[in-house]
């Protein structure tokens, strides 16, 4: 892929396997282009040549040139796979930085804070997560420079990850059609050294993530129940994240991203244990970016074992 | 000047005879016309898609324009052309004759579903004039259901008939070759192009329903507002794609199917040998019907279905290249010892082989995950379909209307204009297409109406190429209206091809044989074995 960089980490180890499956398929169609135009002129009408004979036995031919090539491909198959996991494969140390797609823009909030529309700030050599939701139809984000990308639904997180390599500023696109101005949601990202994104942080910062979300916590009344001291029956929420809840109807899930946001735009769905249903439905009445920093202040306060600012 | 034998032709020459026939000839004759209709109003629609894309800025059309274009030449070339091309034309018209019979198992049906076909397109023409609809011919959800403004309902109504025709067709086909294949006509002495017809039946019927069942659900959602695929709602956005690639894949091999089946008949008759690898060949085309509907989630890799479901997709992906490469070879082995002529039927299935490898192997990029990611929603997967689907059907279909022209018509077409023509078509398709596949390799996503300036030169190579894909299609259109009138008188079998097709008058008369043939020997029982 002669005319796009190789920006991220994966965007080496693509290619190499591009270049592989590329050299397999032009030996291929070689070997089939180059023997029917040699039988083509051979045999072509009006030559004198040996027409005679019986057809072969077919079946040990068909083998051969259908087992040799099939295998071939298929370690391009397990090579291909073995990339692909890594590719689904975030590792623990990656920075989270969630996203919001809605028709038509893109909107990044990183941990600390920092927001940005249709431009995203990256550092080079830390590995990167996107967390990502949609507020309308499915988009889909593409930076093709990194050779990743990655559909954005409503209503579900997906998420991409990379390791940026190449400071400099690179195209984004939505890859999945998403109505007018489908064409138009673009923006880029820039990949700058560690200490420049640094400075960019700092000169960006306006509080982090999870202190919006907590904010946001007490303004969308979710602290009036949920806090220590309500008189209202509702989960406490330390040690929440990632832990087992039990529900209602007998079935367990993990507190996770997707069950988190469901709790608070589907409330009556996935019931905690011992708890009645009276939580009322936050849909249409708070937005994706909202969620995800309420989502932020959620995984802050549920790792904890006693949130400081809400005593016993 | 001699008088014509009565043939299908002269049976009624009044508008009515034909509107009323339940002769499969002259509903494949009344198909062949109103699938040309669509093939050049959908062809219109390209031509403004590529005109548009020929500068990166957007400029000719405005952005709600452009998507109700591509998306009514998406919604038009596959379900009014490239699925019924094949088999609604040269199917109709040559299955009872390959196989000794007088007409197919249902003729009133046949014709009913040649008049669902047009209701379905006078659904899908009407919607065009009232505005179009900007879904993609994919009609994704929740798009399609909560945001699109357009007209989506009746789009998907046209879509949905349209669809009963082809299941309608396939149950006959299947009946026909079940119950009325003459004496001695068994299942390993069909021709191929009749296993391809008996493999696209099938998978015509199993599949069709789904897409009936999907468009259904859609319709529900947009009207009523039921949480179907609407996550706000409680459902599911990505069940509506499992639904629609689980048709919209095999739909694929309904285009490829029919086409390998002619392909085999010209190369067979051209080489005038018979075909390598007979048996191959058939049990290829049960294997790719079998297997076609168990891919369908490569198209969802980046979708957001798990990372394990990809995995099974891909290898049964990667799987379903090799009775597609079986094809290939055998083609390829019949050449051997062939005694080839160079007529436009056998440049037209040449080319149809280079496109076909062409687009199979780049689909292999697409079933391997990790450079899916890359690849998928670019120009990459708009130029590999194209090889597959377009490339494939047209080069086919035309490769085949040229081969029983002269059993169609009774008349020869002008030699030197029909290779020019094919010739035109693989360099024009070629010029047209190929810079797609560097344009998604770099990036450019697919259903942009404007794009990066770093695109522009691979853009403009395209659309030059369009102009020649254009001028091969028109070309035909031109000297084979003028055959009927001035072409040379064909006879019954004026390739020297072998086949049951071949033995009867052209045109065929009214009951296609004056008596019933009876076959003694397996197909393409020519001099060299």
């Amino acid at each position: 892929m002669s005319g796009l960089p190789e920006a991220s980490s994966f965007a080496g180890r693509i290619d190499g396997l591009f270049l592989a499956l590329l050299a397999l398929c032009v030996v291929v169609m070689l070997a089939v282009f180059v023997t029917m135009v040699v039988f083509a002129v051979r045999f072509r009408h009006g030559r004198d040549v040996d027409r005679s004979g019986e057809s072969h036995r077919d079946l040990g031919i068909e083998m051969t040139w259908t087992l040799i090539p099939f295998a071939l491909f298929v370690g391009i198959f397990a090579w291909s796979i073995h990339l692909w996991i890594d590719m689904r494969t975030p590792p623990a140390d990656a920075e989270t930085i969630y996203v919001v797609g809605k028709q038509w823009m893109w909107e990044f909030q990183h941990p600390g804070g920092q927001r940005e529309i249709d431009t995203l700030h990256v550092a080079t050599g830390h590995p990167v997560r996107l967390v990502m939701t949609s507020q309308d139809v499915i988009h889909d984000l593409s930076v093709p420079a990194f050779r990743v990308k990655q559909d954005i639904l409503p209503g579900r997180y997906t998420d991409l990850w990379f390791t940026a390599t190449r400071p400099g500023t690179y195209d984004l696109f939505c890859a999945e059609y998403c109505g007018t101005d489908h064409s138009r949601m673009g923006g880029s990202v820039v990949v700058e050294t560690p200490a420049a994104h640094a400075r960019w942080l700092a000169a960006h910062a306006s509080g982090s993530l999870a202190e919006r979300g907590r904010t946001l916590f007490t303004r969308y009344g979710c602290a009036g129940c949920h806090d220590a001291g309500s008189s209202v029956h509702a989960p406490r929420l330390e040690g929440l994240y990632g832990s087992t809840v039990p529900l209602a109807d007998g079935r367990q899930v993990t507190a996770d991203e997707r069950y988190l946001h469901d709790s608070i735009v589907l409330p009556a769905e996935e019931v905690a244990a011992g708890y009645a249903p009276i939580m009322p439905s936050y849909k249409d009445r708070i937005d994706e970016a909202d969620i995800l920093a309420l989502l932020a202040y959620l995984k802050i306060r549920g790792t904890e074992r006693e949130s400081p600012h809400a005593p016993r | 000047m001699h008088r014509a034998e009565p043939s299908y032709l002269t049976e009624g020459s009044t508008l009515a005879s034909w509107l009323t026939t339940h002769d499969h000839k002259r509903i494949a004759i009344l198909y062949a016309v109103a699938i040309t209709f669509f093939f050049f109003l959908g062809g219109i629609a390209a031509a403004l898609i590529r005109l548009e894309l020929a500068t990166p800025h957007g400029d000719l059309m405005s952005a709600d324009t452009y998507n109700k274009t591509f998306t009514f030449h998406g919604v038009v070339m596959v379900w009014f052309f490239l699925i019924p091309s094949i088999p609604n034309t040269l199917g109709n018209f040559l299955l009872p004759l390959m196989i000794g019979a007088r007409d197919v198992a249902f003729p009133r049906l046949n014709l009913f579903s040649w008049y669902l076909y047009l209701l379905g397109g006078l659904f899908t023409v009407t919607c065009l004039l009232l505005g179009g609809v900007d879904t993609g011919w994919t009609f994704y959800t929740p798009f399609s259901t909560l945001f699109s403004n357009t007209h989506v309902v009746l789009a998907v109504v046209g879509v949905f008939i349209v669809g009963f025709s082809s299941i309608l067709t396939g149950l006959n086909f299947i009946v026909t070759i079940h119950t009325l294949r003459t004496k001695g006509m068994t299942w390993f002495r069909l021709p191929l192009f009749v296993w391809s017809m008996y493999g696209v039946s099938l998978v015509m019927m199993l599949a069709t329903p789904v897409l009936a069942m999907t468009l259904s659900l859609l319709a529900i959602e947009r009207l009523t507002g039921v949480g179907i695929f609407d996550p706000s709602l409680g459902g599911d956005p990505l069940l509506f794609q499992h639904f629609f690639w689980f048709y919209s894949h095999p739909a694929v091999y309904i285009m490829v199917l029919p086409s390998m089946g002619v392909v085999s008949e010209l190369i067979t008759a051209s080489v005038r040998r018979k075909i390598f690898g007979y048996r191959f060949m058939v049990y290829s085309i049960i294997g790719i019907a079998v297997v076609g509907f168990l891919v369908w989630g490569h198209h969802m890799f980046v979708a957001g279905q798990s990372m394990y479901a990809s995995i099974v997709f891909s290898i049964l992906s990667f799987i379903i290249a090799v009775p597609s490469a079986i094809k290939v070879f055998n083609w390829t082995a019949t050449l051997y010892k062939g005694d080839i002529t160079f007529g436009a039927p056998m440049i037209y299935a040449l080319g149809f082989v280079g496109l076909f490898m062409l687009g199979g192997l780049t689909g292999l990029f697409l079933a391997a995950t990790a450079l899916d990611v890359n690849l998928t929603d670019t120009y990459f997967v708009v130029a590999h379909f194209h090889y597959i689907m377009v490339g494939g059907a047209v080069m086919a279909y035309l490769g085949g209307i040229h081969f029983w022209w002269p059993k169609i018509t009774g008349r020869l077409y002008s030699e030197g204009w029909a290779r020019f023509a094919a010739i035109l078509m693989f360099l024009g398709f070629n010029l047209t297409f190929f810079p797609q596949f560097l344009a998604g390799a770099e990036g450019m996503p697919r259903r942009y109406y404007r794009y990066p300036d770093e695109y522009a030169l691979l853009n403009v190579l395209s659309s030059a190429g369009a102009v020649l894909l254009a001028a091969s299609y028109l070309l035909p259109v031109g000297y084979l209206l003028w055959s009927l009138r001035f072409g040379e008188r064909a006879g019954p079998d004026p390739w020297g091809a072998k086949g049951l097709e071949w033995e009867t008058a052209s045109p065929p008369p009214p009951h296609n044989f004056e008596r019933p043939p009876v076959v003694t020997d397996g197909p393409y029982a020519y001099v060299h074995p």
